[in-house]
């Protein structure tokens, strides 16, 4: 990830939404314009943006998921900040397209690499903010669970440590918690019975702490552990990282 | 086309108590490996990056290390083999237990013995072998196949082990206290060692600069081998060579502490060559053999980085897949994270057969966070996937992609399928003639669709402000 050492932070940044927040989440992509708004930041979505390639990267088919990641690229050409709320979509543009283009480098991919940011990433390492200003109305217990996909990146302490600055936010640690929820893109669809397993083994170790929120940094993780949790009768509140913050702010 | 993925079903098909097995064995230990390393060492980050650079440095210049060691070893006195393939590794051991007169011989631990099948084929040749490792005995005892690199009876419980020791009569009586099934083993093994001709070993590393054999074990059972023989045999995968053995201390302060959160295993054997004139005991011939066996094409091919492996099991104990689907489903001595990589690469005409282990991953990097070289196993799996698409291997179970490529590059289109997305909130999509995803919504539920949404509302809010 070297091409991340020199990422661009600013004012003006362009909003990559996601599919996920396209399709089923528009809440999460509405308060990640909300909250950086709130910080001074204006907020440009490119209504040609589609979706970051990553099914077919992590499908093998690259000649498919090139082809996306090089309108992706175009997209967002330019200078400025690439802001994603979500740490899967994000490390798609920093490291997986460095991987399929490693044989036949693309200005325009690497451009988009290095510009991007995790959102959460970059309200504490582009912005500078480490505290937040939000409140909850009463102790509200908090289980984050960590996505694979922020390993290796700012994005996981960021987040905590924004979460933990929050009024009456507290922060429950849970069991193997660098275990993975499960999803995978198309490995919980090739993989059903695994992924599923893992999803209730992990569901098991958030719940044992008795969370009032489920939050992460990727609508992907949730959507999978809700979608297993509703099936097997046990729903949780969950919310995006960047919910959070826009709904604690007075 | 999209039908079950066979580690998928092994995993549906697995015995609770087997998965349990896996699961606990593979689980505990998670923190103490995580917290010896970084108690000892404030960024074991750096260490990892050294000794995946001394690696790659020595990989880089294979050849050169590998002359540097044949010579140092031949000067010691050790005659050295070079195989090229599993059967010349196995033909040249043959050869020189044959030379040696060798009917019975005792073996330790070896992933490279694993990956050829020395034991059954030496059995088959009228040569008893036996396997001095606890683990890997009881293994032998039960016709079983080791399925973990470090801990090969994984998947089996004290009261599996009680049974085999009762049915095979290395007991009179069930009890399945471990330190009573040990004392067992030990009683048994004892006697072995004594009438044996021969002792078989791997290495975990070898120096180039002095021909040095470093072997970790925990139970001294390598050393018992030797002791008593007059022929020691190392079988060394040639990607064990390092520099100098000033590299050893990199190493072996990362593998015990990877592999079992030990900060030294309990023996390191550094092996001089054979028995000199001032040794009283210690085998007066000793043979290396080094196998290539498929590792200079991995070194030839784009994910050569996996050459780095020091055989820790690091991976394996903390990949959710592995622990769901035991080190079984993978088909091969090499099961988890680094199996799924360097088995449809080290059996390179056998590629077909094992394409689709790449693809039982999340790709969720816990592997790589705790892998002592730094491998990027997620790398590797997704270049291999690659190529299984390139090579149009069926076997891998692609699901087609080119419709959603042709999606996401039409705007216009991708935002009518969004907007259209909506209405299958109320279509019944879980009846859907598709088998996987029956089977994902058999166990789960997709949100409602608000497709489109996020787009409307950006667009009145711009105009809002204009």
């Amino acid at each position: 990830m070297a091409s991340q050492l020199q990422r661009p932070s600013g004012k003006r940044v362009l909003l990559m939404g996601t599919c996920l927040c396209d399709a089923f989440y528009d809440d999460v992509a509405r308060a990640t314009v909300e909250v950086l708004e709130h910080l001074g930041v204006t907020v440009e979505f490119p209504d040609n943006q589609t979706c970051c390639g990553q099914p077919a990267f992590n499908s093998g088919d690259w000649v498919a998921s090139r082809k996306v990641a090089r309108h992706t690229a175009s997209v967002f050409a330019g200078e400025q900040p690439v802001i994603v709320p979500s740490g899967s979509c994000a490390a798609m543009n920093f490291h997986g397209n460095i991987l399929q283009f490693e044989e036949n480098p693309d200005a325009a991919i690497d451009s988009l690499a290095r510009r991007t940011w995790e959102v959460m990433d970059f309200i504490a390492n582009g912005l500078g903010i480490t505290k937040w200003p939000g409140k909850f109305a009463e102790p509200t217990r908090i289980a984050f669970h960590r996505s694979c996909h922020s390993r290796g990146t700012g994005s996981g302490e960021a987040t905590l440590a924004l979460l933990a600055s929050i009024e009456n936010a507290i922060i429950t640690p849970f069991g193997q918690d660098e275990q993975c929820c499960g999803f995978g893109g198309t490995f919980s669809v090739t993989f059903p019975h695994i992924s599923g397993r893992m999803g209730s083994l992990k569901l098991d170790h958030l719940l044992a702490t008795k969370p009032d929120i489920l939050v992460s940094g990727d609508m992907s993780c949730l959507m999978h552990l809700n979608g297993l949790a509703v099936a097997q009768g046990r729903p949780i509140k969950h919310l995006h990282a960047i919910q959070i913050l826009r709904n604690s702010l007075p | 086309m999209i039908g079950i993925q066979p580690i998928d079903q092994y995993a549906r098909d697995i015995s609770d108590e087997k998965q349990a097995s896996v699961i606990d064995g593979s689980s505990k230990g998670t923190d103490k490996r995580f917290h010896v390393l970084h108690h000892d060492y404030p960024d074991p980050d750096a260490l990892r990056k050294l000794a995946a650079a001394i690696k790659d440095h020595t990989l880089h210049h294979l050849g050169e290390y590998l002359e540097k060691a044949e010579k140092a070893l031949i000067q010691r006195g050790v005659n050295v083999h070079f195989a090229a393939t599993d059967e010349d590794a196995r033909q040249t051991i043959l050869s020189v237990l044959r030379q040696h007169g060798v009917t019975q011989l005792t073996k330790s631990k070896s992933m490279a013995a694993e990956e050829i099948h020395l034991n059954p084929f030496l059995i088959e040749n009228g040569i008893e072998c036996l396997e001095s490792d606890l683990g890997e005995f009881i293994i032998q005892l039960d016709g079983d196949e080791p399925s973990h690199i470090v801990k090969p009876i994984i998947h089996l419980n004290r009261r599996d082990i009680a049974k085999t020791f009762l049915r095979e009569g290395i007991a009179n009586d069930y009890n399945d206290d471990p330190e009573t099934i040990t004392r067992r083993a030990r009683v048994h093994l004892r006697e072995k060692y004594m009438v044996a001709q021969a002792g078989i070993t791997g290495a975990n590393f070898v120096c180039a600069d002095t021909g040095r054999l470093t072997l970790v074990t925990n139970e001294g059972n390598s050393r018992f081998g030797m002791a008593p023989v007059p022929v020691h045999i190392a079988l060394i995968g040639i990607e064990k060579i390092i520099p100098q053995e000033k590299d050893l201390a990199v190493f072996l302060n990362l593998l015990g502490r990877s592999a079992t959160g030990q900060q030294l295993t309990v023996y390191t054997e550094f092996i001089n060559g054979p028995r000199s004139a001032n040794q009283p005991d210690g085998p007066e011939h000793m043979h290396v053999v080094f196998m290539d066996n498929g590792r200079t094409d991995v070194l030839a091919s784009n994910c050569k980085e996996i050459l780095r492996c020091i055989r820790c099991g690091a991976c394996q104990n903390v990949c959710p897949v592995y622990r769901q689907a035991s080190g079984h489903a993978y088909r091969s001595p090499y099961g988890g994270p680094v199996g799924a990589v360097l088995s449809p690469l080290l059996f390179g005409s056998r590629f077909p057969e094992f394409a689709d282990l790449p693809k039982a991953s999340s790709l969720c990097g816990a592997c790589n966070e705790v892998c002592p070289v730094d491998i990027p196993i997620p790398d590797l799996l997704l270049r291999l996937r690659d190529k299984a698409k390139r090579e149009s291997v069926p076997s891998a179970g692609a699901i087609p992609m080119s419709p959603f490529a042709t999606l996401a590059t039409s705007p216009s289109l991708w935002r009518t399928a969004m907007t259209m997305s909506k209405a299958m909130n109320h279509l019944p999509i879980q009846v859907a003639p598709i088998k996987p995803l029956q089977d994902w919504l058999g166990q789960r539920t997709l949100p409602d669709s608000h497709g489109g949404d996020f787009r409307k509302w950006m667009k009145e809010r711009k105009k809002d402000r204009s």
